[in-house]
């Protein structure tokens, strides 16, 4: 079927989450035609997820109505080579968003600056304490890209969505209250750190007496109303504990819709297309431009967008399929380390703890996504890895996201899981349990990649992306320290009894843990290492920048988005006073 | 969507899985069949939203759901097949009128895989069985389930309040709003 | 005089220097809101095709762009004029009132051809106009001229020297082309604009535009100048955000005046006699019990538990006037059908509020609007069940 040409457009973006709605944001405020293609529907707070349905447990976190169907759009799996690979029928251990606004609908608002060491982590760990301390199948680099350059658009992003939160670190002063081990910052957060509730509250006065640092969670969850720079107003949170898996009923958690679409809205410049399934990216016949992209419309059509700039912003896995389905860039071969589409994957390594009290109320269902305290000594400079055994970290945390009733209502150890005794023990333990959460590292290794599943293909006909992936040892070893000090500071807390949920190999794709998936097109200084460099530009069409977490090389403890933001901002503003300016590679290759 | 007879069977197993007693409500009281077989009839019920092209091969745990059946079909032949079962066992006695120790013998040993049914994996399908329990328990009131509130109520949920900006920082206290659900609550109507 | 005040008064708009009569004309057109009729739903401005609801039934609006077969091409000035002023197409038959030539008989000719000059550089539109779908006898348009004769005063508009140019700058935008009395003037039986002067508050398409006089509740008795500059430059101030119909006029009209315009408006709006008489207050109503349990439920995790709502986002209802209307047309519609709050570029958010009427059944909108217009101290009669329905 011939595809339907529409007229060219300065610039098409592939996916309308936080990286594909601040791009266009960016570029279109320059002036440039802007037309973003998303897979999924249309979504506005009042129409879609007003707070008279938006708090259905059933509809939104246990039949994933945010969610892209696996029937539209899912992978394969399996944990090692030997294995064939099963595609993911129903979503479990991740849940890639579909619809406008992506992930940045139904995050939790976790909002983290990764620290400077992040960016440099193996000179880093090689100066600090050798290379000997890097496991030899460990694939982890530089990422190209440092700190002090992308500060600006962490700046940037956490001002446009009023992050509440505390500064740890004050261009080089330390603050009293903020993360102690967080670089340097030029300004406060926008509005101030969420109230607490008992559980964070406890957690932090016990981390504290075992000489820790704990600090309020950076949340996207607004302590007060904010107004940001383009005039978008967004709403105080008013802790209804319907947060994550949920769009957000009052305009209180930041994302997309309550930052910038309002303002998107204003701009003739700007065309939002849902219910456009992109194909394939079209390139010149030498392969080295992007023409434009194939996509499927709403209607079921084929149409065929030109555009001048491509703007690959898709969830991780599709911004891999993509550039594995339109033959950019050298697949990677893990039989011999070469190529680089697919290449260091990673994943993050969680474990937790459950407290059980016998008289205080805590109260689970007031909440929020980003509601809590967290500790991050654990992933602090200086430690000693090579006695710790491990390198890599995890920040610990009290999160009290929301206790809704379906998932979230533990019982003590030994409690049936039906009948009149757990009825007896659900009614007793439901208020008066806490949840303490580790979140660790992940390092990328030879054995943790993406590629075409050889059997399994979509709706469309084309071949599915493949996850090969297990925890690497490095990890196991890493969560499991951290969780034995996360169990230190529960016991602290004086429950009557606890349970340590150790997180134990084989990696599972059933039960949640994140959705936190990286890598596969990552960036780098180095094109035999990277898919894209650090501008986030394909270092085989030059007019294709690839943007998301999909870019990092591994994945430090902490949440994704604002790096992504970061680095989607930091894209934009390359491509506006690099690119534009003189079209082609800003590194040579 | 399911028979009277499914029904009945269901209603019986609901009411085992959370048997009434003075705490409140079981699971046949707070509609938990009828949430079941609302759901069996709906998208969930038909997999609607599952990639359900083959090849269908068995995996290993960690690789998750391979089965083609959808959950309305599963559990309809566990139903089946539980009947077919006690009917064989007990002299043609129906699972629903077995005595309430005996029901529970016997689905504690489907959940812990002692008790076979013949054609059906009958520990997947307990497993399907009390999930859908649960939600229907826990669900909101408006998917048919959870009449009363019976399952908020029974652990201090207070449902689809929305704002709890007043009992943040009031740490350990008892809340004392009633719960409430999408479709309201009895104080919307009369002023209890 | 008076002549020479009233053209100083005409002219008084900033915007006026070194203009061509054409750029003089598009900034005219946007204070008479032209576009938001003479434009059908996702169609070309001034194109015409909008269907405007009447009591009788909906008119389709003309096509003003310069197409000579069904725009304006073949109109020569006095026919616009006359159309405007008198109500009269060129062929003489009587165009319906729902264009509000009632105001514009207030307008100067210049004003009046500076609009006719932008409308000419439009690129020109083919789309007929389709006509009136009125029931009989309203489908008569001879019949108009009985209306007329009823209702219709040409009355130019006359300075008063006793108040302030600017001042006078305001009742001229207010009662001519800015026809505000158009909605928020009770209409009669037939349709009727009310008397100019007269703002006391009419319902428009389900919703209540509210008393613009004095009444410290239903009115602007409580705002200051600055509240109504900022409500019609954004859209939205600490006290209401513009919803409905009145969202479509922040949009397209007033968020687009120039601020010496708005103060204008402003100042005549808050004349020291008030437009309107200040209503008596009603007698309190108990806060019924069921009223509060639905408001906490469903209300409060946006309005505040307090009514005092979010700046911006979240309308205050404590103290609000729209909440305090001697009407509760706008708070009926808004809760049954939802509504949205005007986007415009200084305040884009444009919030909305879902619609509730699934939710909630008429006893049950009745007692929280009830609840509202007692609570914090608002005094406003209570809404019956009847009316709920009638909204529906």
């Amino acid at each position: 079927m011939p595809a339907d040409a529409l007229p060219a457009a300065d610039v098409v973006i592939i996916g309308f989450g936080w990286s594909g709605a601040l791009i266009a944001e960016a570029l279109s405020a320059a002036g440039l035609g802007v037309v973003v293609l998303e897979r999924g529907p249309y979504r506005d707070t009042a129409s879609d997820f007003p707070p008279g349905f938006a708090p259905d447990e059933l509809r939104y976190a246990v039949r994933h109505d945010l969610v892209v169907p696996t029937a539209q759009n899912t992978i394969t799996f399996r944990n090692r080579v030997g294995q064939t690979a099963l595609p993911v029928r129903q979503w479990g251990s991740f849940l890639p968003a579909s619809g406008a606004g992506g992930g940045g609908v139904h995050w939790n608002g976790q909002t983290w600056r990764f620290r400077p060491s992040d960016f440099v982590l193996r000179s880093h760990l090689a100066n600090a304490h050798g290379h000997d301390v890097i496991p030899s199948d460990a694939t982890i680099q530089d990422w190209g890209v440092s700190y002090a350059e992308l500060e600006p658009f962490y700046d940037r992003f956490e001002y446009l969505a009023g992050i509440s939160g505390r500064a740890g670190n004050l261009r080089g002063h330390r603050q009293e209250g903020g993360n102690p081990f967080e670089g340097p910052r030029q300004r406060d957060y926008p509005t101030p750190p969420m109230r607490m509730t008992l559980a964070p509250t406890r957690f932090a006065e016990a981390a504290r007496a075992l000489g820790y640092h704990p600090f309020p969670q950076p949340s996207a969850n607004l302590s007060e109303p904010y107004t940001n720079s383009l005039g978008v107003v967004i709403g105080p949170c008013s802790y209804c504990g319907f947060c994550e898996r949920f769009g957000c009923g009052n305009y209180s958690k930041a994302s997309p819709q309550t930052v910038l679409m309002p303002a998107l809205r204003r701009r003739p410049n700007v065309a939002l297309r849902t219910g456009a399934e992109v194909l394939e990216i079209a390139r010149t016949p030498d392969g080295r431009h992007a023409r434009g992209v194939r996509y499927v419309d709403a209607d079921g059509i084929e149409r065929y967008q030109r555009a001048e700039l491509v703007i690959l912003a898709a969830y991780t896995f599709e911004n891999v399929r993509l550039l594995l389905l339109s033959g950019i860039g050298q697949p990677y071969d893990p039989r011999d380390g070469s190529g680089v589409v697919g290449r260091n994957y990673a994943y993050q390594t969680t474990a937790s703890v459950q407290l059980f009290f016998d008289e205080t109320r805590f109260n689970p269902f007031i909440g929020a996504g980003a509601l809590g305290m967290v500790v991050d000594d654990l992933n602090a400079e200086g430690r000693d890895h090579a006695r710790l055994g491990f390198i890599g970290g995890a920040h610990l945390a009290a999160m009290q996201s929301g206790g809704r009733p379906i998932q979230s209502r533990p019982t003590r150890p030994g409690t049936p899981r039906w009948g009149g005794a757990w009825k007896h023990a659900v009614a007793r333990d439901y208020l008066r349990n806490v949840r303490l959460g580790a979140s660790g590292s992940s390092l990328s290794h030879r054995g943790a990649w993406l590629d075409l599943d050889p059997t399994y293909q979509d709706r469309h006909g084309r071949r599915l992306l493949r996850m090969t992936f297990d925890f690497h040892a490095n990890d196991l070893r890493m969560i499991q320290h951290a969780t034995d000090r996360l169990a230190e500071i529960g016991r602290a807390m004086g429950p009557a009894e606890m349970v340590v949920n150790q997180r134990h190999g084989p990696y599972s794709v059933v039960p949640y843990q994140s959705t936190h998936n990286v890598g596969g097109a990552v960036m780098g200084p180095d094109p035999t290492t990277s898919v894209v460099n650090p501008w986030l530009q394909s270092w085989d069409v030059a007019n294709l920048f690839v943007v998301g977490a999909s870019s990092f090389p591994q994945n430090p403890s902490y949440n994704p988005t604002g790096t992504v933001a970061a680095l989607a901002l930091h894209a934009a503003n390359a491509i506006l006073t690099r690119y534009l300016p003189a079209p082609g590679p800003l590194v040579p290759r | 969507m399911l028979t009277l007879a499914e029904a009945a069977t269901l209603e019986a197993i609901v009411d085992r899985l959370i048997p009434p007693d003075e705490l409140g409500p079981g699971g046949r009281e707070a509609g938990c069949a009828l949430f079941i077989d609302r759901q069996l009839a709906g998208p969930f019920g038909r997999s609607e939203s599952l990639y359900l092209l083959p090849p269908f091969l068995d995996g290993t745990p960690e690789q998750g759901l391979q089965s083609p059946l959808t959950p309305a079909v599963r559990m309809r032949a566990g139903l089946a097949a539980l009947e077919a079962h006690c009917r064989a066992a007990f002299v043609g006695r129906a699972f629903a009128a077995l005595p309430p120790a005996g029901q529970d013998r016997l689905l504690s040993e489907i959940e812990d895989g002692t008790r076979s049914l013949a054609g059906v994996n009958a520990r997947a399908w307990f497993d399907l069985v009390l999930q859908m329990t649960m939600e229907g328990f826990f669900a909101d009131p408006i998917h048919g389930g959870n009449r009363q509130m019976a399952g908020w109520r029974l652990i201090g949920f207070p449902g689809a309040r929305y704002d709890y900006r007043d009992w943040v920082e009031r740490h350990g206290a008892a809340y004392t709003l009633p719960p409430v659900g999408i479709g309201g609550r009895p104080g919307w109507h009369d002023a209890g | 005089m008076l002549g020479l005040l009233a053209a100083l008064v005409a002219a008084a708009s900033d915007e006026t220097r070194a203009e061509t009569p054409a750029e003089r004309g598009r900034y005219l057109a946007t204070v008479g809101d032209c576009v938001a009729c003479h434009t059908a739903p996702g169609g070309t401005p001034f194109a015409g095709g909008r269907a405007i609801e009447t009591p009788f039934g909906p008119i389709i609006a003309p096509n003003l762009t310069p197409d000579r077969a069904s725009g304006l091409g073949a109109w020569s000035d006095a026919d616009f004029l006359r159309a405007l002023r008198r109500g009269l197409r060129p062929d003489g038959a009587r165009l319906y009132p729902a264009c509000p030539y009632v105001y514009f008989s207030a307008v100067r000719d210049e004003d009046l051809l500076a609009i006719r000059a932008f409308l000419a550089t439009l690129t020109p539109v083919a789309n007929p106009a389709r006509g009136a779908g009125f029931g009989f006898p309203f489908n008569l348009r001879p019949l108009m001229v009985f209306w007329d004769a009823l209702y219709f005063r040409p009355a130019p508009f006359v300075a008063d020297p006793g108040r302030s140019m600017a001042w006078n700058r305001g009742a001229y935008l207010v009662e001519g082309l800015g026809h505000c009395g158009a909605c928020h003037g009770a209409k009669g039986a037939l349709g009727a604009d009310p008397e100019p002067g007269v703002l006391g508050g009419g319902r428009v398409r389900g919703w209540f535009a509210p008393d613009l006089g004095g009444d410290p509740r239903a009115g602007l008795g409580g705002w200051s100048l600055d509240d109504i500059e900022r409500y019609l430059a954004t859209g939205s101030n600490g006290r209401a955000l513009a919803a409905g119909p009145m969202a479509e006029v922040v949009e397209n009209s007033t968020a687009r005046l120039t601020m010496a315009d708005l103060r204008a408006i402003a100042l005549y709006l808050k004349q020291d006699a008030p437009l309107s008489q200040p209503a008596a207050a009603p007698s309190p109503v108990p806060n019924g019990r069921i009223g509060a349990a639905i408001y906490a439920d469903a209300c409060a995790a946006c309005h505040r538990a307090n009514g005092e709502g979010v700046p911006g986002l979240f309308p205050r209802l404590a103290g609000s006037s729209a909440v305090q209307s001697a009407r509760p047309d706008t708070l009926i519609t808004v809760v049954l059908h939802g509504g949205r709050a005007a986007a415009t570029g200084a305040a884009p958010t444009g919030p909305a509020m879902p619609a509730l009427g699934w939710r909630l059944d008429d006893a049950s909108v009745a007692a929280v609007l009830t609840y509202i217009r007692s609570a914090w101290g608002n005094e406003a009669a209570p809404v019956s069940s009847e009316a709920v329905r009638r909204g529906r």
